[in-house]
């Protein structure tokens, strides 16, 4: 997520690939941990704190998530479905999940859900934050790389069961090797699954308004939080998921109104962009 | 959401509703439509709601709230005992001295085929929204039970009942009218004040047929209002100043019938009176916010108004239909329904445009409630100029219909 890309791209450069599986968070140990995880959980979900932006974003992020979904497994149409069983019997794997905006919504409408981040911090978070509401989020502390050879590893148990959906939203723009975070995160998926990525597009436009404007003029993100060389088109983020084995669909574009706060999806493709892309 | 169990981990419902009054009532039958799990708590007795005659109040219901009573499945019943308004007549006058020449005419035909809205009375539609609450499966209505305690936690809000029994839901709704206990409990201010005028609220019986047709005769004290109901009968709202109403309120049945005469007139013939005698003093409250952490007011606690043009209700029905629509969507995204982040979108919806109809309605009534002879010059003027002019008049229909802005699906008609 861009508004803890500071945490994930420096925790990602020294964690390394080959750093150890932490698959058991165990929060047990230490109360002034929790309570100080606590603390910053209610940090991440305070809608008018650090992270505003990514919960304006996060509706619009939902329904293009849950609508695609929808489509591509044939599920209930989109009006007068029942909330709590929309995703239920899906596998769902969220990468670089944060504080979970995106896990939490997820799971209460039925999903089966995972969600990683790099950031252990953000996964204490995460877990402490869903804990206290009696969600049950299984939170991994790994790299997608990590995350497929553990699979890979366990392929013949429960352990090694790929993912009807996987997640990655404005996680690729704060990655390193774009390919063997793309190869590893394909691998991870089942065959006929669907992925739903979103990113920042490397445009003009997208260095005024998310550099400039976002970072150094509204102060809505920690300087450097994007290193706008790093952004994908969305031509170049569709051949990255091709190389990979996956289909790229239409990109859609996510634009803001800055006077109600609110994002919508259109066509303007030129800062935030999402895109899915189906496996075989 | 399943009606069997609350997705909200750790919750004994998904949405605890105080004060089961006509907004309350409706507001837990539109979120049950949409299959959310919720608790209605009223303090008073269902029995006695489905007696007869415990509120004498007619209300204009309008007819973005029909539509909306249309799509919950509660219209059929509603309408067995309502009176369409076919046309309403707006008058300036004086105590026997008639009405002035110049007048408004609002007629259903100018803007379509339904009428402008329906007249039904507080008891009858208690009686159908009751017997709808205590039918429907998800509703666990709590009644009578007093709500001794309230608490409001970073996930959920909870209610402590007098028997010691708590509720605990992701968010609570505050329906609870005008004094409001949840409102005060949460610190949320109100600015407002009284008007120095009372209500007198009564049924006639007339001799002639009313054809569906609602007066409101300007008089120097108040609004003097004549709303038609089913059978030869009609609804009178009679507005005074407080201290005139108690003395017109201690006079013996005849002489108050006369003073009543003197006001209604004759062009329906022979009136007698055909209930008892109700008043309420009349005053604006309105609520600075309407959210607070896990909880949010509809209704009256949120808005207590002039009932000048029968807008109070309508307005609360308009929350009811923003609030469900709100939470709905929400569910459906998977969103927390009572975090800030979604109770936000609801007071953005509601408090301007509740705010502008309460000052325009206070507007109304200042305007209309003196005896200043420009004043008065002045409106006649305007009731002609508002008549005369087909787009102005259109609008204060729509206006007063509710069909207007941006309208929830329910108040369109649509389920959610």
């Amino acid at each position: 997520m861009s508004a803890v890309g500071n945490n994930s791209v420096e925790e990602q450069k020294t964690a390394g690939p080959d750093a150890p599986v932490d698959a058991s968070v165990d929060l047990s140990v230490d109360l002034a941990e929790v309570e100080k995880f606590s603390k910053m959980a209610a940090e991440w979900w305070d809608p008018h704190g650090n992270f505003k932006p990514l919960h304006q974003l996060n509706p619009v992020r939902m329904t293009f998530i849950r609508d695609l979904v929808f489509k591509h497994y044939n599920l209930s149409a989109r009006d007068g479905f029942r909330s709590a069983s929309a995703l239920s019997g899906l596998r769902i794997l969220d990468i670089g999940c944060g504080g979970g905006l995106l896990t939490e919504p997820m799971t209460r409408l039925g999903g089966d859900v995972t969600g990683s981040d790099v950031s252990e911090k953000n996964i204490k978070t995460a877990s402490v934050h869903a804990e206290e509401q009696g969600l049950t989020i299984d939170y991994r502390v790994a790299t997608a790389e990590e995350l497929a050879r553990e699979v890979a590893r366990n392929a013949k148990s429960e352990v090694g069961a790929l993912y009807d959906v996987i997640t990655s939203m404005e996680v690729i723009e704060h990655v390193a090797d774009i390919d063997a975070f793309m190869e590893a995160a394909a691998s991870l998926l089942k065959p006929g699954g669907i992925m739903l990525l979103a990113t920042l597009n490397r445009t003009l436009k997208s260095y005024a308004l998310a550099i400039i404007g976002a970072e150094y003029i509204l102060n809505w993100l920690p300087h450097h939080t994007h290193d706008w060389n790093r952004f994908l088109t969305p031509k170049e983020l569709a051949a990255l998921v091709q190389r990979h084995g996956l289909t790229p669909g239409e990109a859609v574009g996510v634009t803001l109104n800055p006077l109600r706060g609110e994002w919508r999806v259109s066509k303007d493709v030129a800062v935030n962009y999402m895109l899915s892309a189906t496996k075989g | 959401m399943s009606s069997a169990e609350s997705v909200y981990g750790g919750f004994d419902t998904d949405v605890t509703i105080v004060g089961g009054g006509l907004n309350g009532l409706s507001m837990a039958l539109a979120l049950a439509s949409a299959d959310f799990k919720v608790a209605l708590v009223d303090a008073l007795d269902p029995q006695e709601a489905l007696a007869a005659g415990i509120d004498g109040r007619v209300f204009a219901i309008a007819f973005a709230s029909c539509r909306m009573f249309e799509a919950l499945g509660l219209w059929d019943a509603l309408k067995a005992d309502a009176q369409p308004i076919n046309d309403i007549m707006v008058t300036d006058g004086t105590v026997r001295g008639g009405a002035s020449p110049l007048f408004l005419h609002f007629d259903h035909r100018e803007i379509g085929d339904e009428p402008l809205g329906h007249l039904m009375e507080s008891g009858h539609m208690r009686r159908v929204l009751t017997k709808a609450v205590m039918a429907a499966p998800n509703i666990d209505f709590r009644a009578p039970a007093k709500v001794v305690d309230q608490a409001s936690d970073a996930y959920g809000f909870t209610v402590t009942l007098e028997d010691g029994a708590t509720i605990r839901a992701p968010v609570a709704l505050a329906s609870d009218g005008r004094g409001s206990r949840l409102r005060k409990w949460a610190g949320i201010k109100t600015v407002g004040w009284s008007y120095d005028q009372i209500g007198i609220v009564t049924t006639v019986e007339h001799e002639d047929d009313h054809e569906g047709i609602a007066q409101e005769f300007f008089l120097p004290s108040g609004p003097f209002a004549i709303l038609p109901m089913t059978g030869r009968r009609a609804s009178l709202v009679w507005t005074e100043k407080t201290r005139a109403a108690k003395a017109i309120l201690a006079l013996s049945p005849e002489r108050f019938m006369e003073e009543l005469r003197a006001r209604f007139g004759d062009y329906l013939g022979a009136i007698k009176t055909a209930g008892p005698v109700w008043s309420y003093p009349l005053d604006l409250k309105l609520a600075r916010d309407y959210i607070a952490p896990r909880l949010a007011l509809i209704g009256d606690a949120a808005h207590g108004i002039h009932p000048i043009a029968g807008q109070g209700l309508n307005m609360g029905l308009r929350d009811v239909a923003m609030m469900a629509q709100v939470l709905t969507d929400a569910a459906r995204l998977g969103e927390d329904i009572g975090s800030a982040l979604v109770l936000e979108r609801y007071q953005l919806a509601r408090r301007f445009d509740n705010t502008f109809n309460s000052l325009a309605m206070d507007g109304l009534n200042r305007l209309f409630s003196n005896d200043i002879a420009p004043v008065r010059l002045a409106r006649d003027l305007g009731l002609g100029l508002v008549n005369r002019f087909g787009p102005a008049r259109r609008f204060f229909m729509r206006q007063a219909g509710g069909d207007v802005g941006d309208l929830p699906r329910l108040l369109k008609g649509e389920g959610l």
